[in-house]
């Protein structure tokens, strides 16, 4: 049986788990209907040119776990930014755990999806945001829409603040070696909110998990939102992350997507601007080797008047690894005194790895000013001769250079905690501890 | 202390140092002067390991030891320095995180410690008061966007804090007006003593008015054609290059 016709099958068995009596159940339903229609999607797909799902869709997934299964905090302690005070949503197998979590509900609402969809006090809010920004005519999110049950539900009202960054962390135990996990998270900022959030996926041991994740997220007027993808999982587990963003005037949105683990990922990064003065600020760092594939799938749709966009990802890819980069702008007509700026910066460390990198730019406004620039180079040789001749080795002296390379993007995150954990990932990852501290 | 023999290297195809022969003794200032595209360039940064040109003859040494066979890195650990004709930009390390790898790869490759960090940082105040460096100047990302004469100061100053056996200065008074080409030979002068030598590559005598050299060679066409005393850096001033090409057709 393959994936689609088991997912299809499996549905009966998920609908013993929830209401099938909710509203939301029959957006599920419709959801499913159109994954349905749709299927996985293939090479043939413009979209989807560069990136095959195929080795995934011939792993025999199991759509639900196989037990329960409990962790010890000590054992897991070291995907947590430990360092410093958080609020944390934590799922075990796809499963919520209060054990590890440290959620809230003091003034700001740090819980479960599951809980918000039951609970009449937060029926107003999935009324009014569930499956709303999110691309209905994606096959992958519909997907996700139709087993929608669990995930981390955040909603911060108008003026406030969570008091310490929220940690959204899937562990996949191992337990069900080949496990099919789709988070769903819905996150609502009021006007003038704020929030700061680290979403991490980490299997615990080598095994083939799949996950499908889908995040809406809704930025009110003037509400500020860092988010944070830090992927660092083990080189089996594979990851389509579907973020769909709508902002309100004057929101600012900074999404940081650092890529080192996975065997494939795919971001599907989608902002909708549509209210005036709105930013959106989209980095990325890619440290890519071995066969891993990473995917990052752009979109800025200026909706609205007076906004700002900046993109900047940069990649570093070594042994046959793949990258890729395609950045969408929309600019609509009505869209004028528009900013766009949309960089990609590809470093090859080996002649077998790939990058594929794309901008596409649909402008319809006369008066915008949109930039956009890819390169793909290698380490510049005449600077890998100037450190050396510092007396800084070889191996060290490409380090340097490709943590360079890398440094920009990771100037501009705002978690000191989260900074120096990337940092020690970038320098583990190519392998060298540099005379002073990166 | 630096003891090069009939030296030869090709870059491709084409010859450029074609038997070179010197001597350099601990606590002197050797100059290297020549005409453009004589092989002053070329001999520096064969001394200093760049990998572009092939050695086809001849032997480098520094203190007995063999540099030929080093990598660029462990010639800088037996106590080579070039300071670089065109400094290279490195956008995203500061200037402080850059010396401080230098200096502590060196010590690991020595086999010590890494320096105290308050060793360090009244190291780097001292070294760069000696410079006239601005402490904001260090925060910035390594050569990127300085001036001609802030990266051959930068230079100097990573001259100062790794304290070489031999340093070469590549061409180090080229983009420099007076002002700065006065601080950067004072703060060569400085770092001179008896235990280590100085080689200064150069096109024209101006240098030499601040950093006075015990010898004076002159390169053409990948020889040594001439050495003297510092007089013979005042004849080219004043006679040019051609009466050396004339000699050396």
């Amino acid at each position: 049986m393959d994936l689609t016709d088991k997912l299809l099958s499996s549905f009966i068995a998920f609908e013993d788990q929830v209401n099938v009596n909710d509203p939301v159940h029959e957006i599920r339903t419709e959801a499913l209907k159109r994954f349905e229609k749709q299927g996985f999607p293939n090479k043939k797909l413009e979209a989807w040119k560069y990136t095959s799902l195929q080795d995934l869709l011939t792993t025999d997934y199991s759509i639900f776990p196989n037990s329960k299964c409990a962790l010890e905090y000590a054992n897991v302690r070291q995907y947590f930014l430990h360092e410093i005070e958080t609020f944390k949503i934590v799922f075990v197998d796809g499963q919520y755990s209060s054990f590890l979590s440290e959620t809230t509900h003091d003034g700001v609402d740090v819980c479960l999806f599951s809980a918000a969809i039951e609970k009449p006090k937060y029926k107003h809010v999935v009324d009014a945001y569930f499956n709303k920004v999110a691309n209905q005519k994606d096959a992958l999110t519909n997907l996700n829409t139709s087993f929608a049950n669990e995930g981390a539900y955040i909603f911060i009202p108008k003026g406030k603040a969570p008091l310490k960054p929220i940690e959204i962390v899937h562990f996949a135990t191992g337990n069900t070696p080949q496990l099919l996990l789709q988070p769903r998270n819905l996150i609502v900022l009021e006007e003038g909110a704020e929030a700061q959030i680290i979403e991490r996926h980490q299997a615990l041991s080598p095994i083939e998990a799949f996950t499908n994740s889908v995040t809406e997220i809704y930025a009110g007027k003037n509400a500020i939102l860092d988010y944070y993808k830090f992927q660092n999982d083990q080189l089996t587990a594979s990851l389509v992350d579907n973020t769909y963003i709508d902002q309100k005037e004057g929101s600012e949105v900074r999404v940081h997507t650092l890529s080192f683990g996975n065997k494939l990922v795919r971001n599907n990064l989608n902002f909708y601007q549509n209210g005036e003065h709105c930013n959106s600020v989209l980095k990325g760092v890619t440290l890519a080797s071995e066969r891993q594939h990473v995917d990052h799938y752009t979109l800025v749709h200026h909706a609205q008047p007076n906004c700002e966009s900046h993109q900047d990802y940069k990649g570093v890819y070594d042994d046959r690894s793949v990258g890729v980069f395609n950045g969408k702008i929309i600019v609509d007509q009505i869209a004028q005194k528009i900013n766009a700026f949309q960089q990609n910066n590809n470093l090859l460390i080996n002649d077998k790895a790939t990058v594929n990198t794309k901008p596409q730019l649909e402008i319809f406004a006369d008066d915008v000013r949109c930039s956009h620039g890819c390169t793909i180079g290698q380490l510049d040789e005449d600077a890998l001769f100037y450190l050396r001749s510092r007396g800084i080795p070889e191996k060290e002296s490409r380090a340097l250079l490709m943590y360079a390379f890398a440094n920009n993007v990771l100037e501009s995150v705002k978690n000191n905690a989260l900074e120096r954990r990337v940092k020690q990932v970038i320098a583990d990852k190519l392998g060298v501890r540099l005379g002073f501290n990166l | 202390m630096l003891h090069i023999e009939n030296l030869h290297a090709r870059v491709e195809e084409k010859e450029i140092l074609k038997g070179i022969s010197l001597d350099v003794k601990p606590g002197e200032v050797h100059a290297i002067m020549g005409p453009n595209g004589s092989g002053k360039s070329t001999l520096a940064s064969v001394i200093a390991g760049r990998e572009d040109f092939e050695v086809t003859d001849g032997k480098v040494s520094l203190d007995q030891q063999d540099l030929l066979d080093l990598d660029p890195e462990e010639r800088a650990h037996a106590g080579v320095f070039l300071s670089f004709q065109y400094p290279v930009e490195i956008p995203g390390v500061t200037v402080t995180n850059f010396i401080k790898a230098s200096i502590n790869e060196s010590r690991k490759a020595r086999g010590l410690e890494e320096m105290p960090a308050n060793e360090m940082l009244s190291k780097i105040r001292e070294k760069s008061a000696l410079l006239e460096i601005d402490r904001k100047f260090l925060s910035r990302s390594l050569n990127e966007g300085f001036s001609g004469g802030e990266k051959k100061r930068n230079e100097i100053f990573q001259m100062a804090m790794l304290e070489p056996k031999l340093a070469i200065l590549d061409e180090t008074d080229s983009g420099l007006d007076i002002d700065a080409l006065r601080i950067v030979a004072n703060g060569v002068n400085k770092l001179r003593s008896k235990e280590n030598a100085i080689v200064v590559i150069t096109h024209y005598q101006r240098l030499l008015d601040y950093i006075v050299p015990d010898h004076v060679h002159v390169l053409y066409n990948g020889r040594i054609v001439k050495s003297g005393t510092k007089e013979l850096a005042k004849e080219l001033e004043e006679k040019g290059y051609d009466w050396i090409k004339a000699e050396n057709v």
